[in-house]
């Protein structure tokens, strides 16, 4: 189940090399927390002038740069707010990733340990963290309403969202994957669709990309989850399902009867989404992800949460 | 261009008819027998149409009571069962191991009642009706709605989000294949009810025809004789007209209180029922909006808007809502018309739900899910909307078996009366029939 398609993952490592090199070279910049006003200042100006077609490169590296300072305004109103706690909009249906233990009733997965890390950083306390479920269609809206402070929820960074709100730095590296049963030797996603029933949630690049012509599906059906199609899947509706590559995992981890075909498809990341006033939180945020790595938090919630179903070796989906 | 007027040209044939014709009533006492023939005609024609028209509205009638009425009572039944089951499968599905065996015996008891009423159906309805299709497509996805339900309770046993999406997919299957075949079905057996009430009511226009013409001809009859012999009264024919007359007015006045009670029964009884049918669906679609969007919370807004979807049509527009009272929806339409048991059994319902929605309120806007599952679902306890929920359900059983109840009061009899009217008819058409035969043969009898 791990990656290989070696060319994909090298452009996105090559990448992810620029945004830290970036990053790197503002954190020495910055000394306040408003120290990098003008990065700041560009991404609303340049986002509506993008247009939706435009790759996402060119908007991906638009964040304020890491800061370790708590003496923002968003970051004081959240300490100094009553019972001090951190909103996090997350999902309680993705598996491994943020998702509901029927059996202790808690959140768990790799963006809850995430959204902790915060916590501790932000407030001192991993604990003292309130978490809003939110939908994915929702997602945005939570975030320039207030409802939320941040959203930390397999959340892909990409230019149309970049005009409402505003992303951290990437925390992980995705993509389309192609689940498919078993019994299925297809090495492509082309291959894999071939001919066959697609299945993909609303509103995703997924859905996008299975209108494209070219794969010759036999049909294309839509639901509302990604998870959805693994229930159509398993009663013979329909035959293959194109999903982030994060829940295609989660997707195999449920069912030991299907399989990920090995070829990752539109690669993307997955970020923070703030709002984008909150400057002085977002920088905040970047520090933490920088320092989340660095300490070996990233992996040990890898090796817990991800390893199982994507495999032990994590590199293909580091920032 | 005229068609050539053919006049003062006799076939044989039409020639031939005159004279027979003119043999028949040429004399005094032919004329007679002729008269004598033709009124025992019309009088027994009556009474054979009389009866006959009755007769088949006494049927109908009693179809409304027994057949009809009970029929369209378990179609509903059927659709409350369903929905009460997927309703009831959600709450079980949110507790998992915490689920009282309470739980689980009423969503396999909704099954089994569903199974029975539909194999009743089967067995009561017209093979080639529409019914009888809804209810074979019922029996079909029955049990794939039931595998459905047992296949998400083993995956989320295992913990496995997939459970939720499968108990999300069967309510799908349930709320948008199951229960709109149910409400056809419901719809066909309320057509059938319909139409028998309309045919139990109509009046018998023809046999009143008839019996106006058959009077008339009795009336004209007389005068003649009258004329004639100057003989003021012929008691047999006198009593021949009193009984046609009789037979008239009977059919007037029975028909007119057969609808009366049918009427009654309709808008006292079927009606009523039917609007409390709705309620308490309408009741449980807003119940199972409630459970499955704690079980689909973060993935879908849907439930959400379903829950205001439902209660808006059970209890009106939230923001009219006054003050907690309800002003519209079904749950006050339910009031129109029904006894009074069930009004009081109504507005104890009524009064019970502005705490179903603010239970409904804080557990959707609080943050504490462990503390929105306790208060939705929460097996212990009456502070939960789980508690305020049985408690108007419990309401709504009650009014809907007053409702039963009244109705089956006002239908009695109602074909009785009717019946009675068709056997009056024919041996009042015998005693008119004996009444001319026996006036005409005293004239007849002067002859010889």
């Amino acid at each position: 189940m791990v990656a290989k398609g070696e060319s994909t993952v090298r452009t996105v490592r090559t990448r992810a090399l620029v945004v830290a090199a970036a990053l790197a070279a503002g954190l020495v910049g910055a000394g306040t927390s408003h120290g990098v006003a003008g990065v700041v200042a560009a991404a609303p100006a340049a986002a509506p002038q993008a247009p939706a077609a435009e790759p996402a490169k060119d908007c991906s590296e638009q964040t304020p740069a890491p800061s370790s300072a708590l003496s923002g305004r968003k970051v004081q109103e959240i300490r100094s707010r009553p019972g001090a706690t951190l909103v996090v909009g997350v999902d309680q249906n993705s598996y491994n990733w943020g998702f509901r233990n029927p059996q202790s009733g808690q959140l768990e997965g790799f963006d809850i340990e995430l959204a902790r890390a915060i916590a501790k950083t932000v407030l001192g306390d991993p604990n003292k963290v309130t978490f809003r479920t939110v939908t994915t269609a929702k997602r945005i809206e939570a975030i320039r309403n207030g409802t939320v402070d941040m959203v930390v929820r397999t959340m892909t960074i990409n230019c149309d969202r970049r005009k409402d709100i505003a992303f951290s730095a990437p925390y992980f590296s995705t993509g389309q994957r192609l689940v498919v049963p078993r019994s299925d030797k297809s090495a492509t996603v082309a291959e894999g669709l071939r001919g066959k029933r697609a299945c993909a949630a609303q509103q995703s690049s997924s859905e996008t990309e299975l209108k494209k012509p070219g794969y010759a599906t036999s049909s294309v059906t839509i639901v509302e989850n990604q998870l959805d199609c693994l229930v159509l899947q398993q009663l013979g509706k329909v035959d293959a399902t194109l999903t982030d590559s994060s829940l295609a995992a989660a997707q195999a981890a449920q069912d030991p009867t299907v399989r990920l075909v090995d070829e990752n498809i539109i690669p993307a990341k997955l970020g923070i989404g703030l709002k984008q006033e909150d400057t002085d939180l977002t920088a905040l945020v970047n520090q933490i992800l920088l320092d989340y790595q660095a300490n070996g938090g990233w992996q040990a919630a890898y090796n817990r949460w991800l390893a199982p179903s994507m495999g032990t070796n994590s590199v293909p989906y580091l920032p | 261009m005229a068609t050539p007027v053919v006049t003062g040209v006799r076939t044989p044939a039409a020639t031939a008819a005159q004279q027979r014709l003119r043999q028949l009533t040429g004399t005094a006492p032919a004329r007679l027998r002729a008269a004598g023939a033709v009124l025992t005609a019309l009088v027994l024609l009556f009474g054979v149409l009389t009866a006959w028209q009755v007769s088949t509205r006494a049927a109908a009638a009693d179809q409304v009571v027994t057949h009809s009425q009970p029929l369209s009572q378990d179609a509903a039944e059927i659709y409350r069962s369903l929905a009460d089951a997927d309703t009831t499968a959600a709450s079980a599905f949110l507790l998992a191991g915490n689920a009282p065996p309470a739980l689980r015996e009423r969503y396999e008891g909704d099954l089994a009642t569903a199974a029975r009423l539909l194999a009743q159906a089967a067995a009561r309805t017209d093979a080639s009706s529409d019914a009888q299709r809804w209810v074979a497509e019922l029996n079909q996805q029955l049990p794939q709605y039931a595998g459905l339900v047992e296949t998400a309770r083993a995956n989320d046993r295992q913990g496995l989000p997939l459970g939720g999406a499968y108990l999300r997919y069967a309510s799908k299957q349930m709320q948008g294949t199951l229960l709109p075949t149910a409400q056809r079905l419901v719809e066909a057996e309320n057509r059938q009810l319909n139409s028998d009430y309309t045919a139990a009511e109509s009046f018998a226009w023809t046999a009143f025809g008839f019996g106006v013409l058959t009077l008339g001809a009795l009336v004209w009859c007389q005068v003649l004789l009258l004329r004639r012999t100057n003989r003021v009264f012929n008691l047999g024919l006198v009593g021949a007209s009193a009984a046609v007359l009789a037979t008239l007015l009977w059919l007037v006045v029975g028909t007119f209180l057969a609808q009366l009670n049918l009427g009654d029964s309709r808008t006292h009884g079927a009606d009523p029922l039917r609007v409390l049918n709705r309620a308490r669906i309408e009741a449980l679609q807003s119940r199972a909006a409630e459970n499955l969007d704690l079980v689909a919370r973060g993935g879908s807004d849907t439930y959400d808007q379903d829950w205001l979807k439902y209660t808006t049509a059970l209890a009106g527009d939230p923001a009219k809502r006054d003050g907690g009272r309800i002003l519209g929806g079904t749950l006050s339409d339910a009031r129109m018309n029904a006894p009074r048991d069930a009004v009081l059994a109504l507005d104890q319902a009524a009064k019970l739900f502005p705490a179903w929605s603010a239970r409904h309120k804080a557990a959707e806007e609080g943050d504490n899910y462990a503390a929105a599952l306790q208060a939705v679902v929460g097996p212990e306890g009456t502070d939960t909307s789980a508690a305020v929920f049985a408690a108007m359900d419990e309401q709504l059983g009650k009014a809907a078996a007053a409702e039963l109840a009244a109705f089956e009061d006002s239908a009695q009899g109602v074909d009785g009366g009717l019946t009675g009217l068709a056997v009056g008819a024919g041996v009042l058409a015998l005693l008119a029939a004996a009444g001319v035969t026996v006036g005409l043969g005293r004239r007849l009898a002067e002859y010889r």
